[in-house]
């Protein structure tokens, strides 16, 4: 069986750059770029804390091809 | 590798209580009302000399105090309405916020000149006055110290409440996503490393 890799994805246009995704990511995988949006690193492996805490919630889960 | 650990809070996690501390200080007196600036000033300073926005990401004690109450179950954790997180929601109340806040200062200004007498009122949510003459008590302060005290505050407790009302009803932090300061330093941030990648 092939493994699912997972990853979190951000729709940076909507991102209000507040942070609450950096706070809660257990692997210090997402980082706010000069104050811009969210950018998630190759450390992601997709638990979805991130997606759950953005208050906007911008961030999604995928499946990586 | 560099995992993060579950680390020790640092001093600045602890900002909330600054931001308890400075609703209750407007009710003993209003003139605390003038530290709320250090909330307007330090975001900018940061976003205009440092190009970030650590300020939201780490001291913000009202993101902080929305995310504790939201720990305690007082939100729903449901995803914001579409519009409430479209560009012309966050810019348009950026632009609505900044009009209330010329206002205020207009007002300060007609006391201060003489042509209006000191209001000592809290409007809330731009409408409703609430008597606020009992947190007045050094009565021998210029009176447009007085009036941009009673303004401000009123800016900052309307905010406050709005952003309890989405807390209960959205995510925590949902103030986040309509939150004037942090669409102002975005868009700082955004002009001072141009929209390159």
């Amino acid at each position: 069986m092939p493994v699912q890799r997972k990853k979190a994805v951000v729709e940076k246009d909507h991102c209000v750059a507040c942070g609450c995704c950096v706070k809660v990511c257990p692997l210090g995988a997402i980082q706010i770029d000069r104050g811009r949006w969210a950018v998630v690193s190759e450390r992601c492996v997709g638990c979805g804390r991130c997606a759950n805490a953005c208050p906007a919630s911008v961030i999604s889960v995928e499946v990586q091809p | 590798m560099s995992q993060k650990k579950k680390t020790a809070r640092r001093w600045y996690d602890y900002l909330w209580i600054a931001s308890a501390l400075y609703l209750l200080l407007g009710f003993v007196n209003i003139l605390f009302a003038w530290l709320g600036m250090i909330c307007f000033l330090v975001p900018l300073g940061i976003a205009l000399i440092g190009g970030n926005k650590s300020y939201c990401n780490r001291y913000c004690g009202r993101g902080q105090l929305f995310e504790l109450l939201g720990g305690l179950g007082l939100s729903r954790r449901k995803e914001v309405p579409r519009f409430l997180k479209s560009k012309w929601f966050r810019y348009g109340f950026l632009i609505f916020f900044f009009a209330m806040f010329f206002g205020m200062l207009y007002t300060t200004w007609l006391v201060a000149s003489g042509a209006q007498d000191l209001k000592q009122v809290v409007t809330l949510l731009w409408t409703i006055r609430l008597p606020w003459q009992w947190a007045h008590h050094l009565t021998n302060v210029p009176g447009w110290v007085a009036q941009f005290a009673f303004g401000f505050y009123s800016v900052m407790l309307t905010s406050t409440v709005l952003g309890l009302v989405t807390m209960i009803l959205f995510k925590p932090r949902s103030w986040c996503v309509y939150c004037p300061m942090g669409a102002m330093t975005q868009l700082i941030c955004k002009a001072k490393a141009g929209k390159s990648r």
